[in-house]
C-alpha cells in the first residue's frame, strides 16, 4: 500500500467494480424488501421510503430507525440511533485512505457516500492487490445504491402481498454474504491474533448487554491494536 | 405520494448523521497524520471490523445461525464463489429451520 504510483479514476476501474458487485446484488433484495414493507407499515409513502433509502443508504440503520418511528417522527431519537449504528463505517473510510487521498472534489465526496460493508470488503481486497484505480468504489457503489432503492420501493409496493417476517431465513442473506467476504479478507496466519481478539471482544461486549455498534467498535479497535502491537514487537 | 415535512426533516438528519459517520473516519486522517501505531492498526482494521460485526450478530441468532454461517464460510474457502456461498448459507439455515 505504498504511495509509489498515483491513484487514478477511470471508466475501466468503474467497470471493474461493477463486474465485482453484480453477483452480490441479489443478496440485498430480501433485506431491502423488508425495509420497504416496514416503512409501509409505519405509514411512510412510497416517495418517502424511496427518498430515505436514496439519502441514507444504510440498511441496518434504516431498519432500527423504522423501529423507533412514530407520528410526529422522533427526529432526535432516530438520528442518534442511525449515527450510532453507522459509526462502524468511520474506520472503513479511514482504512481506504490510500485511495481517498488521491481524490478531490465530487469524486471524493461521492466515493465516500458509497462506502458500505460489502463495497468496503471488495475494495480493500483490490487495494491490497495493488490496484490504484479509485473509480472502482463508485463502480461498486452506484449499482448497489440503485438496487437498494429499487428493492425498498418494491417491498413498499408489495407490502400486504408478501409476508417476509423478521427471522425469515432469506434475511440471513446479508450475514451470509459478509461471512463469504470475510474469507476473502484473510491474509494468512498473521491474521489469527487480531481476528481472534476482535471476535472475543465483540462477543464479550454483546454478552454485557450492549447491542451494535458497541461490539463491532470495541472489537475492531482492540483487535487491530492487538495486531499492531504484535507487528511492532516483531519488527 | 406525499412528502411530509417532519418525515423529510427526519430523513435529512438521518442522512447527515450517516454521511458524517462514513466520511468522518477518513476526514480525521486527512487533517491529522496518525502515528505509526495507528497506521499499523488500520491495516488490521478490515478483517477485525467484519469478525466483530459478524460473530455477535450470528451468535445472537442461535446455534442454527452459527452453523449456517459456518456453511457459508466453508463453501467460500473451497469454491471462492460468493453467490454459491451465500446461497449455501441461506439454504442451510432454511433447511435447518424448515
Amino acid at each position: 500500500m505504498s504511495a509509489s504510483s498515483p491513484v487514478t479514476f477511470t471508466w475501466g476501474g468503474f467497470y471493474e467494480g461493477f463486474r465485482l458487485v453484480l453477483p452480490l446484488l441479489p443478496s440485498f433484495a430480501p433485506f431491502g424488501m423488508v425495509v420497504g414493507v416496514l416503512s409501509a407499515g409505519e405509514g411512510l409513502s412510497l416517495l418517502e421510503a424511496g427518498v430515505m433509502s436514496a439519502m441514507v443508504f444504510a440498511g441496518t440503520s434504516q431498519l432500527v430507525a423504522l423501529g423507533a418511528w412514530g407520528s410526529p417522527v422522533p427526529v432526535l431519537a432516530v438520528t442518534l440511533a442511525v449515527f450510532v449504528i453507522n459509526m462502524r463505517m468511520a474506520p472503513m473510510s479511514a482504512a481506504l485512505a490510500p485511495w481517498f487521498n488521491g481524490l478531490q472534489g465530487w469524486r471524493l465526496w461521492a466515493s465516500l457516500f458509497t462506502v458500505t460493508d460489502h463495497s468496503f470488503a471488495l475494495s480493500v481486497n483490490e487495494m491490497r492487490r495493488g490496484k490504484r484505480d479509485a473509480a472502482l468504489l463508485l463502480g461498486l457503489g452506484v449499482p448497489s445504491w440503485l438496487s437498494w432503492v429499487a428493492m425498498v420501493c418494491l417491498g413498499h409496493v408489495l407490502a400486504g402481498v408478501v409476508t417476509l417476517r423478521p427471522g425469515h431465513p432469506l434475511l440471513f442473506a446479508g450475514l451470509a454474504t459478509m461471512c463469504a467476504l470475510l474469507v476473502t479478507l484473510w491474509r494468512g496466519r498473521g491474521d489469527m491474533l487480531p481476528w481472534g481478539v476482535a471476535g472475543a471482544v465483540g462477543l464479550t461486549v454483546q454478552a454485557m448487554g450492549l447491542g451494535q455498534p458497541w461490539p463491532v467498535l470495541a472489537g475492531a479497535l482492540i483487535g487491530s491494536a492487538a495486531g499492531a502491537w504484535r507487528d511492532r514487537s516483531r519488527a | 405520494m406525499n412528502l411530509r415535512p417532519d418525515v423529510l426533516l427526519a430523513i435529512f438528519c438521518m442522512a447527515l448523521a450517516t454521511y458524517a459517520a462514513r466520511a468522518g473516519g477518513y476526514a480525521v486522517l486527512r487533517l491529522w497524520r496518525p502515528p505509526r501505531f495507528v497506521e499499523a492498526m488500520l491495516t488490521h482494521m478490515p478483517g477485525c471490523i467484519f469478525v466483530s460485526f459478524i460473530l455477535p450478530s450470528v451468535a445472537a441468532g442461535g446455534p442454527w445461525h452459527v452453523l449456517a454461517a459456518g456453511v457459508a464460510v466453508v463453501m467460500m474457502v473451497f469454491t471462492r464463489m460468493l453467490t454459491a456461498s451465500l446461497l449455501a448459507g441461506v439454504g442451510a439455515l432454511w433447511f435447518m429451520l424448515g
